[in-house]
């Protein structure tokens, strides 16, 4: 893999970047469909494998899509200066939008119209959050794993109902997890040994 | 510990803690700036998440943003930012390093596995929360019938209809904006009337 950090590739990473992440709305998805085609197809940085995989590590690493996804093109293209590169021109718009937003937020606030709006797309905002869980719950659903059908109900509970922290379920999932692994590494090792 | 690294180490955990998107780090951020620090009541981080959705980027670094700005400034919301953004950093340069090394994984998905099921109460239950917000205004615990409030609830199940009817055509932004505009409309006519 080489590394190539000309002003020339570290500039159009960074204005990719902070184009498409100011041009997004809504899920980390969109942006990583949007990445896709400009590095993919647009620029020909990336092959599709590569990318289909960027997805993945993406996907399954903490933190914000957008920017676990600059992290690792950043890297690819010009190793850690390029990801500090791209992560600047994903986070740049966001902060500066909402900063403003920020500045204004009393008189914002204040007026009774907007406070009326405010409340009522509340309404919006949760039918938005309960489709997508919807999507995913089907999803873990049509995987027909009782374990993880159970997993998901019981994890379910104890947050909504019983009020326990969300860090506290995700560190339970997660030694749960490694658990299961271990115990499937263990029993391949069996089966090699027979 | 002063206010700053407060705001620095919880949103360290939010970015260490969030698998699995935007969504995902919802409810890590109510836990840590409603329940556990008290730093925003659940009306303003309501606000903080109704924009959040409204403004492109991501939900985590709108949050951050909002958070530290509003409770620290300009610092805070740097300081907050990068919290948020150093684990993913450093985990994610580090998988990048191995993949590019080795290019294949398949102890770890059965790690993911398992924490995914987990992600997808998560995000249901901050959904829940929320919406009980809307409809009664109060925490879960604390629902009482008189507070129903039955524009909000037709607003949602007209929401949740066309998003689970025209999937991809219904953005979040149309959906929120739209469920906004339709709201306050109805609010104004209904103020209007002589009841």
């Amino acid at each position: 893999m080489k590394k190539d950090l000309t002003p020339k590739t570290l500039w159009t990473l960074f204005k990719s970047m902070f184009v498409l992440s100011a041009c997004t709305f809504g899920g980390g998805f969109v942006i990583v469909s949007l990445m896709k085609k400009k590095f993919v197809e647009e620029l020909q940085w990336l092959e599709e494998d590569e990318m289909l995989d960027i997805t993945a590590i993406t996907q399954s690493s903490p933190g914000p899509l957008p920017v676990n996804a600059s992290v690792i093109i950043g890297y690819r293209m010009s190793g850690i200066l390029g990801s500090v590169v791209a992560v600047l021109g994903t986070i740049l718009p966001p902060m500066v939008i909402i900063s403003l937003i920020c500045v204004f937020y009393t008189q914002f606030r204040e007026n009774r119209y907007i406070s009326i709006a405010l409340q009522v797309m509340r309404a919006g905002v949760a039918a938005v959050i309960l489709d997508v869980t919807w999507n995913l719950a089907k999803h873990v659903w049509n995987s027909r794993s009782v374990f993880h059908i159970l997993l998901m109900a019981v994890s379910f509970l104890a947050t909504c109902f019983m009020g326990i922290g969300a860090m506290y379920i995700i560190l339970t999932c997660l030694a749960i997890g490694v658990a299961d692994a271990v115990y499937e590494a263990m029993k391949k090792k069996g089966d090699w040994n027979k | 510990m002063t206010l700053l690294m407060k705001l620095f180490f919880s949103f360290m955990q939010v970015g260490l803690f969030s698998v699995g998107g935007g969504y995902a780090a919802i409810p890590l951020i109510q836990d840590q700036i409603v329940n556990i620090h008290g730093l925003m009541t659940m009306d303003e981080f309501s606000d903080l998440i109704t924009i959040a959705e409204m403004t492109p980027g991501p939900i985590s670094i709108n949050s951050s943003t909002f958070v530290g700005t509003r409770l620290a400034g300009v610092g805070g919301a740097v300081l907050c930012t990068l919290g948020c953004i150093i684990p993913s950093f450093i985990i994610c340069l580090t998988l990048a390093h191995f993949y590019y090394k080795y290019r294949s994984f398949s102890g770890v998905q059965k790690v993911l596995s398992a924490l995914r099921p987990a992600v997808v109460a998560l995000i249901g239950s901050a959904g829940i929360s929320i919406l009980t917000l809307a409809l009664f205004d109060t925490s879960l615990k604390n629902i009482a019938l008189p507070d129903f409030r039955p524009v909000e609830f037709i607003i949602f199940a007209v929401c949740l209809f066309l998003l689970r009817k025209y999937q991809e055509k219904m953005s979040a932004v149309k959906i929120i904006l739209g469920s906004g505009i339709v709201g306050t409309v109805v609010y104004l006519i209904l103020g209007a009337l002589p009841l």
